[in-house]
């Protein structure tokens, strides 16, 4: 019954989301050319740039915030509901506490403002809620189009390739490929101290690519899941792991004796990625983004840093600067 | 040097009866050189062809060829010929009785080694592949059960683990003389040795509350697919297929023997009827009586093996083959059960080439091998069809329809707990799988349980076909050496009794 009234819901919003394009469409072209919100980066600045098109030169622009109610916004209150894509499996990020089985992390506590500001600070006593849906990195852009959630909140970087599926918010971390090794080890960064190492990355990943590219002499094992890399460095079958730094730095919360070298050698930054048709929802969210930011050192997005991510990720001085269309 | 006739009939002066002393003159003189009618023949062993002048050495002679010469002495007088047969008919019977001995010995000691050895054995690579299916299984569900397993599932796992070590024990012991199976064998305990390890490893981590704790889950379960159960497999295969051989070699015929038992029956037929020919005497008692020892010697072995070997053959058909593929059925059932659980604990970690889910495509493949697709029957040619078809009587039909239904009510039950865990409710998910009620652990734990039933039933029918088959062996070759003397001292008396008649 509830999912019925869900899919019908979800095909009138489409329809409305449609037309609204439509009409605007004429309005967007014009304004496109009238400016920039920051410089623009160097195009080579990591991988999934250089691949891009010619009329991608900043995918991390985002539509500017707006709290105004439309379809999509509306179409989740009436729901009653936030469905978000996460992952299950990624410490200090989004994964569920062994002991108590709850989604906790990074990621999660993201969601959970969204999820206030969007069906109400005190939600959870109307009998409202948030549905988290374990997804795995191939799905997340299939289950926005499918219409399957509403976002996707899941370390997932903002590049040219993704911007033609999906939308994304301003960027709330900047992460980067790095590498992982054994306190002690002598690998010093992504850079010759890897020579005759054996290296390990997940497989399908950017650190896989770039290890492609350039692999400084190292021996390549590719796993199914980034932390596996840990389990076989912990049992000595490779060297050193590579991975972007926000992962990493989970893996090094889990074993005191591993640490991140060197600087990061990509830029990743993560965005909250939405349907291309829910505009009002992009702009709901960067709204929520600018007031996650707001306050400086007292601010929610440092309180969560501090929380998750500052133990093992350190020399954050704060969130990315947020960048807008026009 | 002399030359017998060569004729079959001896002249017939001597039929009359003479003495039996020396043997009589010959009617043809030595045969001399250049006999009329074959001119240009050389004469063999003799002096050179005359021409020459000078005599020549004979070459020496060996013993067979002087045995040979013996025996054709001998033959040509019916005393002589007398002995011959007897001595040939003696050894025939003999031949006859100690070959059936022996091949029966050999099929019965096969067919003892099927029940007190190869099939214990195979039944106990059984037991070590099925353990550490089982362990592997367990120590999903301790997981998923969080940071401190339920006592049961514990003791669950350990006692796993030690039956499949001991049992390694005991196959390292038996495998004998294979130098691949002693290899596998080590091969295993060094594998399970690392598995263990990798689990404490799993457990320490998640006490911890680290998700550290399920990559060394996977990584372990990895280590069980790849390593563990191919090389427990492999072991099992080689135990089934010395099973098998130990089978074969029971079951063939003793041809040798039964060759020898004809042969035996169609000399004694026809020197009764040389004698019958000669005297007009219609029976000869020695004779007889060795026919009918050798005539009963070879019924007894022709049913007995026959009776053997079709006890043997239904013991194979429905003990031991029904037990492979219920074994197989369990193994496939416990590694199911294994990635339900993994599906869980992995959340979408690990992926196959085309974006599913690792765990539940493997899942709903080991379900596939089962009982195949969709439906209420076991589909034609899954697993637990084939163990139904196998099954020959209602007693053991019972328990495989009991897990087909079974296992129905686990895909259901699965079913509602992957659409709860993919609406986010996890721990919807984790109550339908490990709850207290209406699990699809409850559902697994019936089809192991009644897969159990099903084996411990084909054990039973297996041990009584095999012990039927193995009686009809019994006595076989104590009777085929008694037959034997009997009839060799009876067709002796018998060539005795009409040698006498010379004296």
């Amino acid at each position: 019954m509830d999912r019925r009234l869900r899919g019908w819901g979800g095909v009138a919003g489409m329809a409305v989301a449609c037309a609204l394009a439509a009409a605007l469409l004429p309005a967007v072209r014009h304004e496109a050319g009238t400016g920039r919100a920051g410089p623009p980066r160097p195009p080579e600045a990591t991988p999934a740039r250089q691949a891009a098109d010619e009329d991608c030169e900043d995918p991390e622009a985002s539509l500017r915030p707006s709290g105004a109610d439309g379809p999509a916004v509306n179409r989740i209150q009436e729901s009653r509901q936030l469905v978000v894509g996460v992952d299950q499996n990624s410490f200090r990020w989004g994964y569920r506490d062994p002991a108590t089985q709850d989604l906790v992390g990074f990621d999660i506590d993201l969601v959970e403002a969204i999820a206030e500001d969007i069906l109400g600070e005190d939600y959870r006593e109307q009998d409202k809620k948030v549905v988290y849906r374990a997804i795995p990195t191939n799905q997340r852009i299939p289950a926005l189009q499918k219409g399957d959630v509403d976002l996707v909140v899941r370390t997932m970087t903002i590049n040219c390739d993704r911007i033609r599926d999906v939308a994304f918010s301003t960027a709330y971390f900047e992460a980067g490929q790095q590498v992982l090794a054994p306190k002690g080890s002598g690998i010093e960064g992504f850079d010759a101290t890897l020579a005759g190492r054996t290296v390990c990355t997940a497989a399908g990943s950017t650190g896989e690519s770039e290890l492609r590219k350039q692999s400084h002499g190292a021996r390549v094992v590719t796993v199914p899941n980034q932390l596996d890399c840990l389990v076989r460095l912990q049992l000595g079958e490779v060297d050193a792991v590579v991975t972007d730094n926000a992962l990493a730095a989970g893996q090094a919360a889990q074993d005191p004796s591993v640490e991140l070298v060197g600087e990061p050698f990509t830029e990743e930054p993560y965005g909250v990625a939405v349907n291309l048709a829910d505009d009002d929802l992009v702009r709901r969210v960067n709204k929520v983004l600018e007031e996650y930011r707001a306050g400086g050192a007292d601010s929610a997005w440092r309180e969560a840093y501090e929380k998750w991510l500052a133990d093992d990720l350190k020399g954050i001085e704060g969130p990315p600067a947020p960048k807008y269309k026009s | 040097m002399t030359h017998p006739p060569s004729g079959g009939t001896p002249p017939a002066g001597l039929l009359a009866g003479g003495p039996a002393g020396p043997p009589a003159p010959l009617p043809f003189p030595a045969g001399p050189p250049g006999q009329p009618g074959t001119p240009g023949q050389p004469p063999v062993g003799a002096a050179a062809p005359g021409g020459t002048g000078t005599p020549v050495e004979p070459p020496r002679r060996t013993a067979w060829a002087e045995g040979v010469d013996r025996l054709r002495a001998a033959a040509t007088t019916e005393p002589g010929r007398l002995r011959l047969i007897g001595a040939v008919l003696a050894a025939l019977v003999l031949a006859f009785g100690a070959v059936t001995a022996w091949q029966v010995s050999d099929r019965s000691a096969a067919a003892a080694d099927v029940v007190g050895q190869s099939q214990p054995l195979s039944d106990d690579a059984a037991s070590v592949y099925r353990s550490l299916a089982d362990a592997d299984t367990t120590a999903a569900a301790g997981f998923l059960s969080g940071g401190q397993w339920p006592a049961e599932i514990r003791e669950r796992y350990e006692t796993d683990i030690e039956v499949a070590s001991e049992l390694l024990v005991t196959a390292a012991a038996n495998t004998e003389g294979s130098a691949a199976s002693r290899r596998g064998v080590a091969e295993l305990n060094s594998h399970l040795t690392a598995y263990t390890g990798l689990v404490e490893q799993a457990r320490a981590n998640n006490r911890q509350g680290l998700p550290l704790g399920g990559a060394y889950l996977r990584h372990a379960n990895e280590r069980m697919r790849t390593d563990l159960l191919p090389a427990a497999r492999s072991l099992y295969e080689a135990e089934t297929d010395r099973l098998g051989e130990d089978y074969a070699d029971a079951r063939s015929w003793p041809w040798a023997a039964l060759a020898l038992g004809v042969l035996a029956l169609a000399a004694l037929g026809w020197a009764q009827r040389r004698v019958y020919l000669r005297t007009n005497r219609v029976f000869n008692q020695g004779l007889l009586a060795a026919t009918a020892a050798c005539a009963v010697l070879l019924l007894w072995l022709a049913v007995g093996h026959g009776v053997a070997r079709s006890g043997l053959g239904d013991s194979r058909e429905h003990g031991a083959e029904s037990l492979r593929v219920l074994n197989e059925a369990r193994i496939h059932s416990l590694t199911a059960r294994g990635d339900e659980s993994l599906t869980l604990v992995a959340r979408g970690a690990r992926l196959t080439g085309n974006g599913k889910d690792f765990y539940e495509t493997s899942y709903a493949g080991g379900m596939r091998d089962l009982v195949g697709g969709p439906g209420e029957e076991a589909a034609p040619g899954s697993l637990l069809d084939r163990a139904g078809d196998l099954a020959d009587d209602t007693e053991g039909r019972a328990p495989v329809r009991a897990a087909v239904e079974a296992v129905r009510t686990w895909q259901d039950r699965h079913r509602e707990a992957r659409k709860a865990d993919d609406n986010g409710d996890y721990d919807g998910a984790l109550r339908q799988v490990i709850g207290d009620r209406g699990t699809t652990g409850e559902s697994f734990d019936e089809v192991d349980s009644s897969l159990d039933r099903a084996q411990a039933h084909e054990r039973r029918e297996f041990r009584a076909a095999a012990d039927g088959g193995r009686r009809a062996f019994a006595g076989l070759p104590a009777g085929a050496a008694v037959f034997a003397l009997l009839g060799a001292a009876a067709a002796v008396l018998g060539i005795g009794r009409r040698l006498s008649e010379y004296r």
